[in-house]
């Protein structure tokens, strides 16, 4: 019995039996349908919970939402988050400064767990570069223009994911 | 002015060989590109042009315009002269490879011998280009392709002499004629286990997936030609590629009986293939040779050393001199079809 296993062993090594079998498997995929994405033409499907670019929102009638309460600050697991506030003429608590370093975010989206007015969001926009030393400082400026621009889907996103939260 | 005309002609025929060449070279890459991407489920390069067909072009024109290092503590003279050594010989092994019943550029008698003297010169190439970077990994690169080529180049000469009994010529054309007569009379039939000893061999002395120790890109980075750059690292690339078609087109002359129809002898499909000449069966029997070296590419992951070592000195050596010894007795009770 012994013998025979080896020469059934030898006799499938010389006829090279399971190079044969691999050569069959890559031949059928040769054939098969192709999976690519292309991707500049072609987009795969996002989340309605996509991390991408950062965002600030506003209220309906233009007010800022941040509050300066710096949780986000504080939950940064990157410390990429810097916040400086101060007291308004009219009372009310904002921010003067409030940057968030690109090159130190690694888009986890504590910010807009921690957020409690729902101020600091990530948009879908994940395609944007960096020309000059400094442009990777998203500033109050920036994400505020950013929120604006992207709002429509900003508030569908936070909708479709509302019953979930 | 004979002589002068006499050597006009010669060149024409060259280059009447030689640019086909070149240019077939240029698109095995592109082939090799799209059916590994398409064995990978992937669609391979399409951007350059209509369906990626214009990626050779941009490829060779983006290399020519690169920087050649030398690096600083190498042999200047060898480092040019390496690239050059393992592309020159892949080209002129053309001279004896027939395209169609005495259409070739040398009627070489000892045809046989010159390509097994040139098939093993282009190795010096990347034996010297190791020697020559002064890199660690060049070396060992060089250092491998060496013992795999001493180990496989017996292997590949015992087949081409398994050849040249059957044939009883060194002549190429002689040994095409030799195999006429059907697709049952080419030497592929008897000499099966050297056919596929040569071919394997010939992957292994291409130093092609899945005998590349000589590259090794994963554990000695690019192996004998880690140090070249721009257009010197071209005509490497351009070596292995013209070696691999010149494997291909030498395992088609002498198995798959050269630019004979495979049609030949079969009552009705032989007249009427009858009128296409032998050059396009030979350039199909090429592309398929050429095929089975993508698809060994990105089929199989790469020998270990001692397994290359192992298959070309305890199985290839032993089972060509069995299948010598086989032939040797075809040829001398005249068996067959084949040994008359």
């Amino acid at each position: 019995m012994n013998t025979l296993n080896s020469i059934r062993y030898y006799f499938k090594s010389f006829m090279l039996w399971e190079l044969l079998l691999g050569l069959r498997l890559t031949g059928r995929y040769l054939f098969s349908k192709k999976i690519t994405v292309q991707y500049p033409e072609e987009l795969t499907p996002l989340s309605h919970r996509f991390r991408g670019l950062h965002a600030q929102r506003r209220y309906p009638n233009g007010e800022e939402r941040c509050i300066a309460c710096k949780l986000c600050e504080a939950v940064c697991p990157a410390l990429a988050i810097t916040i400086e506030s101060e007291q308004r003429a009219d009372g009310g608590r904002r921010t003067t400064r409030y940057d968030i370093d690109l090159f130190k975010c690694i888009f986890c989206g504590f910010c807009e767990e921690a957020c409690p007015v729902d101020a600091i969001v990530e948009t879908r926009v994940f395609e944007y570069h960096f020309e000059k030393r400094g442009e990777q400082i998203m500033t109050k400026e920036k994400l505020l223009a950013h929120g604006d621009r992207c709002e429509a889907q900003i508030a569908a996103d936070r909708a479709a994911d509302a019953a979930y939260r | 002015m004979e002589t002068l005309l006499t050597i006009i002609f010669i060149l024409l025929k060259i280059i009447v060989v030689l640019m086909p060449l070149l240019i077939a070279v240029a698109y095995l890459t592109f082939a090799e590109r799209k059916i590994i991407g398409y064995m990978q489920v992937r669609l391979g390069p399409n951007r350059v042009g209509p369906k990626g067909w214009l990626q050779p072009i941009a490829d060779a024109m983006k290399l020519m315009f690169k920087e050649i290092v030398l690096p600083s503590r190498a042999n200047r003279f060898l480092f040019v002269l390496a690239p050059v050594i393992s592309f020159g010989p892949a080209l002129a092994a053309w001279a004896v490879v027939p395209f169609g019943d005495g259409l070739l550029i040398s009627h070489l008698d000892a045809g046989l011998l010159y390509l097994l003297a040139l098939t093993s010169l282009g190795v010096y190439g990347v034996i010297i280009a190791g020697w020559a970077s002064n890199s660690k990994y060049a070396f060992l690169g060089a250092m491998r392709s060496a013992a795999q080529i001493v180990a496989y180049e017996i292997a590949m000469g015992f087949a081409l002499v398994g050849v040249l009994m059957a044939a009883g010529s060194l002549n190429l054309n002689q040994i095409v004629l030799a195999q006429q007569g059907s697709l049952l009379h080419w030497f592929w039939l008897p000499l099966l286990p050297l056919f596929v000893v040569y071919f394997i061999s010939g992957v292994a002395e291409t130093n092609r997936a899945p005998f590349d120790v000589a590259e090794g890109e994963s554990e000695i980075v690019a192996g004998f030609h880690v140090e070249y750059s721009g257009m010197a690292f071209a005509v490497f690339f351009l070596a292995e590629y013209a070696n691999m078609i010149l494997v291909a087109a030498l395992a088609a002359t002498m198995f798959l009986g050269g630019w004979l129809s495979p049609f030949q002898g079969v009552p009705v499909l032989g007249e009427l293939f009858a009128f296409v000449p032998g050059a396009i069966w030979l350039v199909i029997k090429i592309s398929l040779m050429l095929l089975l070296f993508l698809w060994f590419r990105a089929t199989f992951p790469r020998y270990r050393y001692d397994q290359i070592m192992r298959l070309g000195w305890k199985v290839f050596i032993p089972v060509t001199l069995v299948w010598l010894f086989v032939i040797g007795l075809g040829v001398l009770g005249q068996v067959g079809p084949w040994f008359d």
